[in-house]
């Protein structure tokens, strides 16, 4: 046998492709099967969708980077569910686009906040963390309680989601899927959050948070 | 799974384990037609390519590993099959809490042969610390934060009387009443339960919904929710927000203008359907809606003139969220004791 190897290395295009084809396996294989997992593509029975305005908050949670410190994604253990409640479970996540699992805990889980605290508590921690939680190093939030939102794209939001969970959504007793938002709810999502603050948004987006699994 | 994917899963892991064999082995083998550790025939600045084998510690471990994959493979499976040990972190597959504690008790009852790493840890952790949660859950808030005010002048490690156990295991469960508050309350309440602007200082005598071992432990159970003192700028305008403030300020001995006052108290028959005619507050007429005493000079939104003016210019509602489902009765049991011990002086 000749010295095949040399083939290899002496030419970029084929050394690419093969290297391309290892590190694809484990995707292959860990990732590419949960697409068509009954377990992972079926929303639980109290999945609700975003309203408008929680969905604004959820942009903002996004822009804010919060999940680069809180993550969403209760892990079972004993000593997580205690803190937080129940493990998290796939279908709970299956309307979420991007997931906003985290990866990194300055802060606590924000998994089950919803329900928590009251509104005042998180306008309070927002605008100054320390306000309520002396050791706390979040920074400081306090602009969104004065820019408001217009609502222009909250419409085309809501449209997106429908499409993006098109396979994915809850089944009427006929089998049928039913759509998150309905054609009125996307044309009145302007009116439901204009004028509303960013700080209202957020808020009902956090107290959002965790309702699903009941 | 279905057997689509099952195939696929094996076919693809147990296909790349033996391909990673079958190069290993490749690589080991010399086909570069020259002997081992001589010079490949080019150098650059002197620097020469020699024809060196894999090092044999390196070939060794990646051989290891993958006899390795194989065997954890065998543990914990693959694809559906849940391998020897039978073993799954958690019950992914639940839509609802009811499936959740279906298949939790499965586990205990060892039906379905599949150890669920999680349900193992509650079991074992409900085994050893239910029964102490159960036994102060028996004995009355009363009596658990009657032990605050009893020092201990015995030996705790010599032979104990009834009484003297009874008294330790009241101090030990107001100990752990009080980590369960600072875990869960201190947020709002603050780690010493004297709260914050708008959270109620939970050390003093003075309640919103009542500060009765029962009332406490509804409150933590159940939660609370003010019905909120609407927004009086309408109705009142900027200047009788100013007047009814002063007369407000007033009732708890504190000088002000007379005047503004005077016009204050004209206007406040509004206030007392919840306040009480002489704002006494809602708890002591007996009513459930959590509107504070305005007499005792304990402001939760701020004493000063302008915090006042502004609880009634803009209105006021706090919430006390529901602990039911997030800590179970026999926590809120505890963490009751806790506050109520807090106010017992």
């Amino acid at each position: 046998m000749q010295n095949k190897h040399e083939t290899v290395e002496k030419n970029v295009g084929l050394f690419f492709l093969i290297t391309v084809l290892a590190i694809s396996i484990g995707g292959l294989v860990e990732i590419t099967p949960l697409f068509f997992q009954k377990e992972t593509t079926t929303p639980v029975d109290n999945l609700k969708p975003y309203t408008a305005l929680q969905m604004e908050g959820r942009d903002i949670y996004i822009r804010e980077g919060c999940s680069n410190c809180h993550s969403q994604m209760i892990r079972p253990f004993r000593a997580e569910t205690e803190r937080y409640g129940h493990y998290s479970v796939a279908g709970e996540h299956v309307w979420e686009h991007p997931f906003l699992w985290g990866s990194k805990r300055t802060g606590p889980d924000l998994a089950r906040v919803g329900g928590r605290y009251s509104d005042d508590w998180h306008i309070a921690h927002l605008i100054d963390p320390r306000s309520v939680v002396p050791e706390s190093n979040m920074p400081s939030y306090k602009w969104l309680a004065e820019t408001s939102l217009d609502g222009e794209l909250t419409g085309k939001k809501l449209e997106t989601f429908n499409w993006l969970t098109r396979n994915r959504s809850h089944k009427d007793e006929n089998g049928k899927a039913i759509k998150l938002y309905s054609d009125e709810e996307i044309a009145g999502a302007k009116d439901a959050v204009n004028g509303k603050t960013e700080m209202d948004a957020l808020v009902a987006y956090l107290q959002s948070l965790g309702h699903a699994l009941k | 799974m279905s057997s689509f994917w099952n195939i696929w899963v094996w076919v693809l892991t147990l296909g790349s384990l033996v391909g990673c064999l079958i190069l290993l082995r490749w690589c080991l083998k010399n086909f570069a037609g020259v002997k081992e550790g001589e010079s490949m025939g080019h150098s650059f600045d002197g620097i020469e390519e020699l024809n060196n084998p894999l090092p044999s510690w390196w070939s060794t471990f990646f051989l290891l590993t993958i006899i390795w994959a194989f065997i954890y493979i065998a543990m914990y499976g693959l694809g559906s099959w849940s391998g020897l040990l039978g073993w799954k972190s958690s019950n992914q597959g639940i839509l609802n809490l009811a499936e959740s504690k279906a298949k939790t008790s499965k586990y205990l009852h060892k039906e379905s042969g599949i150890l669920v790493q999680y349900d193992r840890e509650v079991a074992q952790a409900d085994e050893k610390y239910g029964p102490i949660f159960k036994a102060y859950a028996a004995r009355s808030i009363e009596d658990l934060a009657s032990a605050k005010k009893v020092d201990i002048d015995f030996d705790t490690k010599g032979e104990l009387t009834e009484q003297q156990s009874a008294l330790l295991q009241a101090k030990e469960a107001l100990k752990v009443g009080q980590r369960l508050f600072i875990q869960n309350c201190a947020q709002c309440h603050g780690s010493d339960a004297r709260g914050t602007t708008g959270f109620p200082d939970l050390t003093d005598d003075d309640w919103l919904y009542g500060g009765s071992p029962e009332a406490i432990k509804e409150t933590l159970l159940e939660g609370r929710k003010a019905n909120g003192m609407m927004a009086w700028e309408g109705a009142l305008g900027e200047q009788g927000v100013k007047e009814v403030a002063a007369y407000v300020i007033s009732l708890s001995g504190r000088s002000v203008n007379p005047d503004l006052a005077k016009a204050g108290k004209t206007k406040f028959g509004m206030c007392a359907g919840c306040h009480g005619p002489d704002g006494q507050g809602s708890l002591a007429l007996g009513l459930p809606m959590g509107a504070p005493n305005l007499s005792d000079n304990i402001w939760l939104y701020g004493g000063t003139q302008r915090a006042i003016e502004a609880s009634v210019r803009n209105g006021r509602a706090g919430v006390m969220p529901p602990w039911k489902d997030i800590l179970g009765e026999d926590k809120v049991h505890v963490i009751s004791a806790y506050v109520y011990s807090l106010s017992q002086n």
